[in-house]
């Protein structure tokens, strides 16, 4: 690989703006080489933007961003063809078949050697599922297999940065897991791959490093242990006196007391688990049970960009 | 690039049916002529009342009728989806992501539109000879001047006027492109080309405006009608193409920059 050492993504002080919104609002995106990037956010926060502008689908407001180490957009021609992408859905042809949509893009610009062509198509179909539907048309396809040709489109060369937003959108479940486990192998392989999702779960399972946006403004990124201790743990405690329980933990100076059936939660704040122990003990409280929960991404998340269900915007 | 392009594009169903419905317009004259007589001299469109004294013509007149209108139109279609087209699939942003280069896409879109302009003149004049020749004389051709010539001279004539025909399309052609790279609806960009042609000809046709006449891109539209002089008088054929290379020049120009600078949202 050419570029493991540095960043296979960077941007400084990004900014799309149209008319009066601002759909991305200076960000700094520092997507290590070699990572699986989750890049998280709720609707309308400004993700599909951000990839836009990425690959040059779109001119920035403000700010500079390189990939691979190119500086873009005016190194695009070396940069892209080394960047696989699957942008806001597939979209193709109707009236050609999948394997002719592939190879009819595949010739349609630089790196894309005619005389492997055939073997890189079978080969990117296998590796999705879509051999058996080669032959059919782009339109008698369903939302899954479009999406799975998507893929298949973007790992018809080899690459060095995969750009996927949401690429198990439209999916069943075993589709689901069979992308996670590519999106693994690739990452196994030394790709980057840069994964735009609002699927926390997935994206807990498989980056190493996640951003999150939120109406247009990265709020933070790092590893995802480091997102997941931006959040305070949480404790859960099983009494057999819950009313007595509640009471010595709102001495120890824990916050967010509640009751949840028989447990009682808290948000812990510096106190050690054990120290809540001892004093629950000490205080006459018998304790069946009683958990340090680390926060999960979902947690962390919501901490982050808020509760709402509504779109940002 | 353009090749693969150009083959993508003639691959189409809906560009096999502009082309197919083009070369029945010659069928379907030489039919009526043949079944009806013919009218008398002077009669219809131009060279109609010629087509039963010499196959040729049958093409010529075809050319006549779908000059105007039929070809246009199916220049527009093809034209002004070129880039809207791919923009409403969403094709467009995985083009540019390619990195296909937008300039080289643009090029590769225009040189494919020009190949179907000449392609659908062309066929109109090859069915119309085939379609001549099958219900009508294939001697000597009396030119309009009064002259005779040669069967394979005149048959030389229409392919050349297939051309001029063809190439008098590029004017429409690059403004429907550059139309096309304006909007991600394929049918806007078809409607606003074929207007264009519409308030050309309305115009040709008031003399008040006589003076924007020679700029007008339509004005020597029936220039080709000329090589079926003798000899033939090129002048009009001459301003003709100059002025549809011009029309390329600026069009080309402003569609260059749209491409070039466009965001792409699709």
């Amino acid at each position: 690989m050419a570029s493991t050492d540095g960043l296979a993504v960077e941007t400084h002080g990004l900014a799309k703006h149209f008319g009066t919104l601002a759909a991305v609002d200076g960000i700094d995106l520092a997507v290590p080489a070699g990572s699986t990037y989750g890049f998280l956010g709720p609707n309308g926060s400004g993700k599909t933007t951000t990839i836009r502008v990425l690959l040059g689908l779109v001119n920035p407001t403000a700010g500079s961003w390189s990939l691979l180490g190119q500086g873009m957009p005016h190194r695009a021609m070396d940069a892209l063809p080394r960047v696989g992408a699957l942008v806001e859905g597939p979209a193709f042809y109707p009236w050609l078949s999948g394997h002719d949509n592939l190879a009819r893009l595949d010739a349609l610009g630089p790196d894309g050697r005619s005389a492997t062509r055939e073997a890189r198509i079978a080969g990117a179909l296998a590796r999705v599922g879509l051999t058996a539907a080669a032959k059919r048309k782009y339109k008698a396809y369903s939302l899954g297999m479009r999406q799975r040709l998507g893929l298949a489109w973007a790992l018809l060369r080899p690459r060095q940065l995969l750009v996927l937003d949401e690429p198990t959108n439209g999916m069943d479940p075993q589709g689901t897991r069979e992308i996670r486990h590519l999106v693994r192998q690739l990452a196994e392989d030394g790709t980057t791959v840069f994964l735009s999702s609002h699927l926390l779960s997935e994206v807990e399972q498989v980056c190493t490093h996640v951003g999150v946006m939120h109406r247009g403004k990265l709020l933070m990124q790092g590893t995802l242990d480091e997102l997941r201790a931006s959040s305070v743990p949480r404790l859960r405690v099983q009494p057999d006196d819950p009313a007595k329980a509640v009471e010595v933990l709102s001495t120890l100076g824990l916050s967010d007391i509640g009751r949840q059936g028989p447990d009682v939660v808290a948000s812990m704040g510096n106190v050690a688990p054990e120290e809540c122990c001892r004093r629950l003990v000490e205080a006459g409280v018998g304790v069946r049970m009683l958990v340090s929960e680390k926060a999960s991404l979902e947690d962390a998340f919501v901490a982050l960009t808020g509760e709402g269900f509504d779109v940002a915007r | 690039m353009w090749l693969v392009e150009a083959r993508t594009t003639f691959a189409r169903a809906r560009v096999r049916a502009l082309l197919l419905v083009l070369s029945a317009v010659p069928v379907f004259i030489a039919l009526v002529v043949f079944l009806s007589g013919g009218p008398a001299a002077g009669e219809g469109p131009s060279f109609l009342d010629r087509v039963l004294h010499n196959g040729v013509f049958t093409a010529l007149a075809a050319l006549t009728v779908t000059m105007p209108f039929f070809i246009p139109l199916s220049v527009a279609v093809v034209a002004g989806d070129s880039i809207a087209g791919e923009a409403s699939l969403g094709t467009l942003r995985y083009l540019v992501a390619r990195p296909a280069g937008r300039a080289r896409l643009l090029w590769a879109k225009a040189v494919t539109v020009a190949l179907f302009c000449l392609v659908a003149a062309i066929s109109v004049v090859v069915v119309g000879l085939i379609a001549g020749v099958a219900f009508f004389s294939h001697g000597q051709v009396v030119t309009l001047s009064g002259t005779t010539v040669s069967f394979m001279d005149g048959v030389g004539r229409s392919l050349l006027a297939g051309l001029v025909v063809g190439a008098s399309m590029f004017g429409l052609a690059s403004l429907g492109v550059f139309v096309s790279t304006m909007t991600d609806v394929p049918m806007a960009a078809m409607a606003v080309t074929i207007g264009a042609v519409v308030v050309s000809a309305i115009l040709d046709s008031i003399s008040q405006v006589s003076f924007m006449h020679p700029w007008l891109l339509t004005n020597y539209w029936t220039a080709f009608a000329d090589l079926a002089r003798d000899p033939v008088p090129w002048h009009n054929i001459w301003k003709d193409l100059v002025l549809q290379a011009g029309y390329c020049a600026v069009f080309g120009a402003a569609a260059w920059a749209r491409i070039t600078t466009r965001d792409v949202l699709t």
